[in-house]
């Protein structure tokens, strides 16, 4: 018995479901008379089956609810909105019931004699307003051609016949009771014709089809799907050896064996899919209803109803659909006047669309209703604390429009009872991201909002390219693949570049390239020059509106795979969407072009990010940023390099020209005597020919240094990444990937003229760069990126770094600033721990510190003080800033 | 120290410290497997494996735990254990044999331990003639390192 009333319970629960949506779709249209009927025989079988379960209270609403049915199919009574409303509430009843039946296994008591007359006066041509029961004793409205309810012109013994002649149902008794039951109703409820009988003899049959059917818990299919993937792993494998070994007697065996699998597989997949349909099947009520209490003119669309989802995937997303569309529904879609004093029409639309798209599926819900207000979020993140002013300033439209999904945060300015309570789109989110999906939006004020949600396939299997990056083996989905290209030297195709960008022309588009080897990380060799005997395999793919090719260096078959998600601690890898077992046992990791796409945008703004760090400790290392170098030899194979601007004249001499004078070396140059310096005595003029050498000049004085050769000149920068002890010298730095030293002709001017004091102060100047070098922490990229350019165009170098930890490893490294701007509030080590820590420790104690905060409190500026802090500045104000940079700086070097 | 109560421990070696696995938490021995590596992964992400069809995340201890990388050809073995429903595989220089140790030989680290150490063990226990370091596979499974600041 209770197994019985388990799936009774369930089968009705889907029924009633199906009803709320029809009769939704009756009002509409109401001369539907197919899915007239198609209510009428739902509501005839719950009916009948209550009354075989013994379940009176259902059975009498159930049966008062068919009869004012009945008179809709008959054509006796016009389908009203308010008859409507009537049998829904009568529905909703029996939901109640139903739940109360589920918990005790038995109906729960209540009086339903209201809802019960209202229906059977209803039925009778008396119509009561469902919100004022209580009025019962008024008036009632008559409905013209009322025909009294009487058994029709069918004949009892007809009837008879026509349920005989029908093929019956051939299980239990049980249910022929209650088809029987149902046919008798059916007759009392109205005049039926013989096909009708039948119908309703089918529609039972249905019922009986449905006993038929079990229900599995979820945990049996899944240990199912489980298995016939290790099923379908393991055939893989059994090919793969077959295919190895060439004809065998195991050949067809196997064929036959792989198809079974291919099927099963099949099968299993489709008892774990359903349509998505199944979870909006509940919206178009959710709709009427809100249209009724919002007053407000809805027409929900419903596209790619018929797009499969894993069951569990659908079970999980199914209330954060219905959240969204009570939303797009309540605050979206303006109040009538509204709408028609903006000029659009009376009628809201809501448009679901669900669709596959690369290896995701993609759930777009938009309507066209008021959009979110920028202005309204702003003021209502910074009510909440969310963000200060100045952080909303710096926020794009679309990052204030994130907002919503803040937990507590609603823009409805009021509560209705259908949403505005601030619980919603925080949810919404946290739960489809549970799942692994990701959920964006894009809103114009006024013209209205588009949510895009994407859920990826967890658990599928699907065909998937194999191909090698390095020398690792990757699955990509066949979905997302578009095509595949081959490029080489010879073919049609081949790779170009532009500015080192690699692209692809492909009949007549221009696409992008990432190369896979890149985006994983793996070290690459020269391979990006078009070499003609190189061959590129490029997969084009296609991630929303963005087609790009990923580079790849082999493609090998496609093969069945089984997507695994990856380990939670793999789960940040966002490349990767799972992981899969190979037919031959092998791990293989499961591509995302969407990652890729991501993770490509990323890489490239982190290079540029990290170009630009590297500039920035090339510019406060001792020269200027990118410049000349001459590269030279003198004195073994050292290679030596002096910046090209000191230089004044690369010149030969000829050896017979130079003269030797109280002991030194000089030649006339210019019809003056310019002194010959050797920067080492490890090699020596030559006896004859001509001699290389490089003349710098000051002022009036010039000196020449030979060399051995002049090598080349270089753009790069002379980071001295060694300094050096040797006098002469100023380090060594890596120039053109090769270490070199980096000579100090500060050094042999003066040695050469012994008087730097009065003539050579301009040199030593010029060499250790006249600017000032800056060390900027602050966590918010935004800001540094705002503060460095200002910093830079006021003349100084400036050098960031992300977080105080950061900063102090730059101590560790020993290099010194002249001032040091913190920020205080940052993750891990706050401004003010990080200023105590300076003024403890290291080489930057006696270095200016200026605190920079949004919050520039008196408290705080006495905590600055109090810890070291030399200034305190507001942010974004920044002439202080620069104020107090230049002020800090001088007072620092007078003081030293 | 509650987790203790069952105190039979699986005994490891790694670079030449005796360290223990609760017993209770070891689902399988394996010799060397062949891993494939994961590109992107926190450094201590070995790679992942294929174990009887189930796909098992190998975590290398040596570099869990920042030792020196295993020479070439060196012998290592992989223990299999469960952390949040997930498969791990610990691979680990050799396994010993299975102790049951009694609480009055355990001690809490000792403050001067390395960081490193501190942060997934659970405390010590004293051998005769070693220490055995016992290892929180929660810990050790909680990689900190895994979201690289931006």
């Amino acid at each position: 018995m209770d197994d019985l009333l388990n799936e009774f319970l369930t089968e009705t629960f889907e029924s009633i479901e199906v009803v709320d949506l029809e009769l939704v779709e009756l009002e509409k249209d109401p001369n539907n008379k197919s899915v007239l009927d198609n209510i009428f025989r739902l509501v005839h079988t719950i009916k009948g089956t209550c009354g075989f379960l013994g379940l009176p209270r259902l059975e009498a609403v159930a049966h008062s609810g068919e009869n004012v049915l009945g008179k809709f199919r008959d054509g006796e009574m016009k389908v009203t909105p308010e008859a409507v409303t009537l049998i829904l509430t009568a529905l909703d009843r029996i939901k109640e019931i139903l739940v109360g039946l589920e918990q005790n296994q038995q109906e729960p008591s209540g009086d339903d004699s209201e809802i019960i007359n209202q229906l059977n006066a209803m039925a009778e041509g008396n119509l009561y307003l469902v919100e004022t029961p209580k009025v019962i004793e008024e008036a009632p409205i008559m409905v013209s051609d009322v025909r009294p309810s009487v058994p029709g012109e069918v004949t009892l013994d007809e009837l008879e016949a026509a349920f005989l002649a029908a093929p019956g149902p051939d299980d239990e008794d049980p249910v022929e009771e209650a088809v029987n039951v149902s046919v008798q109703e059916t007759v009392k409820a109205a005049e039926v014709k013989k096909e009708e009988v039948v119908k309703a003899n089918g529609s039972s049959k249905e019922g009986s089809i449905a006993n038929q059917s079990i229900r599995v818990t979820v945990d049996v299919l899944d240990n199912l799907m489980n298995m016939v993937s290790e099923l379908v792993l393991t055939r893989n494998q059994l090919m793969q050896i077959s295919r190895r070994t060439g004809e065998s007697e195991f050949a067809i065996p196997l064929q036959r064996l792989s198809q079974c699998t291919t099927e099963l597989q099949e099968g299993v997949m489709k008892t774990r899919m359903q349509p998505i349909g199944n979870a909006w099947s509940k919206l178009p009520r959710i709709i009427r209803d809100l249209q009724m209490e919002l007053g407000k003119k809805i027409d929900l669309q419903m596209l790619g109803a018929d797009t499969e989802l894993d069951r569990q995937v659908l079970e999980l997303i199914k209330d954060p659909l219905t959240h969204m569309i009570r939303n797009s529904a309540d605050h979206g879609i303006e109040k009538i006047e509204d709408r028609i004093a903006a000029g659009k029409k009376e009628t809201g639309t809501i448009r679901l669309n669900a669709f596959h798209e690369g290896g995701q599926i993609i759930i777009e819900i938009s309507d066209d209703g008021a959009g979110l207000s920028v202005e309204k979020l702003k003021a209502k993140a910074l009510s909440n604390g969310l963000a200060t002013e100045e952080e909303l300033a710096e926020m794009s439209d679309q990052q204030i429009q994130r907002f919503i999904f803040h937990a507590g945060f609603s823009t409805a300015a009021k509560v209705t009872s259908v949403s505005g309570r601030g619980v919603g789109m925080d949810v919404v989110r946290s739960n489809i991201e549970k799942i692994g999906g990701a959920i964006e939006l894009k809103s114009t004020e006024g013209k209205g909002t588009t949510f895009l949600i994407k859920i990826p396939l967890t658990l599928a299997i699907v065909s998937a390219l194999i191909v090698e990056s390095g020398t690792e083996r990757f699955a990509i989905p066949q979905i997302s693949v578009l095509e595949l290209v081959r490029a080489s030297g010879d073919s049609n195709h081949k790779i170009e570049y532009i500015n080192s960008t690699p692209v692809l022309r492909l009949r007549d588009r221009l696409l992008p390239l990432l190369h896979l080897n890149k985006i994983l990380g793996f070290e690459e060799g020269d391979n990006m020059d078009a070499d003609s005997l190189r061959e590129d395999f490029i997969i084009i793919t296609q991630v929303g509106d963005f087609t790009f090719g990923i580079v790849v260096d082999r493609v090998f078959d496609t093969e069945e795979i089984v997507v695994k998600p990856v380990a939670p601690i793999l789960r940040d890898l966002n490349v990767f969407s799972g992981n899969t077992i190979l037919g031959d046992g092998t791990v293989i990791m499961i591509l995302d072009p969407n990652g890729i796409a991501s993770e490509a945008n990323e890489a490239m703004s982190e290079l540029s990010d990290q170009r630009a760090e590297e500039e920035d400790d090339v510019s406060r290392a001792t020269f200027e940023d990118k410049e000349a170098i001459l590269l030279f030899r003198a004195g073994g194979d050292t290679k030596r390099a002096v910046p090209l601007s000191l230089v004044s004249r690369l010149e030969e001499i000829d050896v017979s020209k130079i003269e030797i004078s109280e002991g030194n070396k000089m030649v006339q140059y210019r019809g003056k005597l310019m002194p010959l310096v050797l920067i080492n005595d490890k090699y020596d003029i030559k006896s004859e020919g001509r001699q290389p050498m490089l003349v710098f000049t000051n002022d009036d004085k010039a000196m020449g240094i030979i060399v051995d050769e002049i090598s080349d000149i270089k753009e790069d920068s002379i980071k001295v990444e060694l300094s050096s002890k040797a006098i002469g010298q100023l380090g060594t730095a890596i120039i053109d990937g090769v270490a070199t030293e980096v000579i100090d002709i500060a050094y042999y001017f003066e040695k050469t003229f012994n008087d730097w004091q009065m003539g050579m102060d301009a040199i030593p100047v010029e060499l250790k760069s006249k600017r000032k070098n800056i060390l900027i922490v602050d966590d918010s990229t935004f800001f540094l990126n705002l503060l460095k350019p200002l910093l830079t165009a006021s003349g100084y170098n400036v050098t960031i770094a992300s977080t105080a930890v950061e900063a102090l490893k730059l101590r560790e490294k020993g290099l010194d600033f002249d001032l040091i701007i913190s920020d205080i509030d940052m993750p891990e080590m706050n401004g003010f721990e990080f200023a105590e820590e300076v003024r403890e420790n290291g080489i930057w104690r006696e270095t200016p510190l200026v605190a920079l905060s949004a919050n520039s409190s008196q408290a705080r500026f006495d905590k600055g003080r109090e810890v070291g802090f030399d200034n305190y500045v507001e942010k974004l104000d920044r002439d202080t800033l620069l104020k107090a940079i230049e002020e800090q700086i001088n007072n620092h070097e007078t003081a030293a | 120290m509650e987790k203790l109560n069952k105190n039979d421990f699986v005994t490891i070696w790694l670079d030449g410290q005796m360290c223990g696995i609760p017993v209770l938490e070891v689902h399988d021995v394996l010799s060397r497997q062949t891993i494939t590596k994961v590109p992107k992964s926190p450094v201590a992400v070995a790679g992942v494996l294929n174990l009887r069809g189930q796909i098992v995340t190998a975590i290398d201890l040596r570099k869990r735990l920042k030792l020196k990388d295993r020479d070439e050809g060196m012998e290592e073995m992989n223990i299999v254990v469960e952390y949040q429903k997930e498969p791990y595989s610990l691979i680990i220089d050799s396994v010993g044999d299975v102790l049951s140790l009694s609480e009055e030989a355990f001690e809490r680290n000792p403050v001067t331990l390395d960081p490193h150490w501190q942060s997934v063990s659970n405390g010590i226990f004293r051998l005769e003639n070693e220490l055995l370091v016992i290892l929180d596979i929660e810990k050790l499974l909680t990689l900190d390192e895994s979201k690289v600041a931006a």
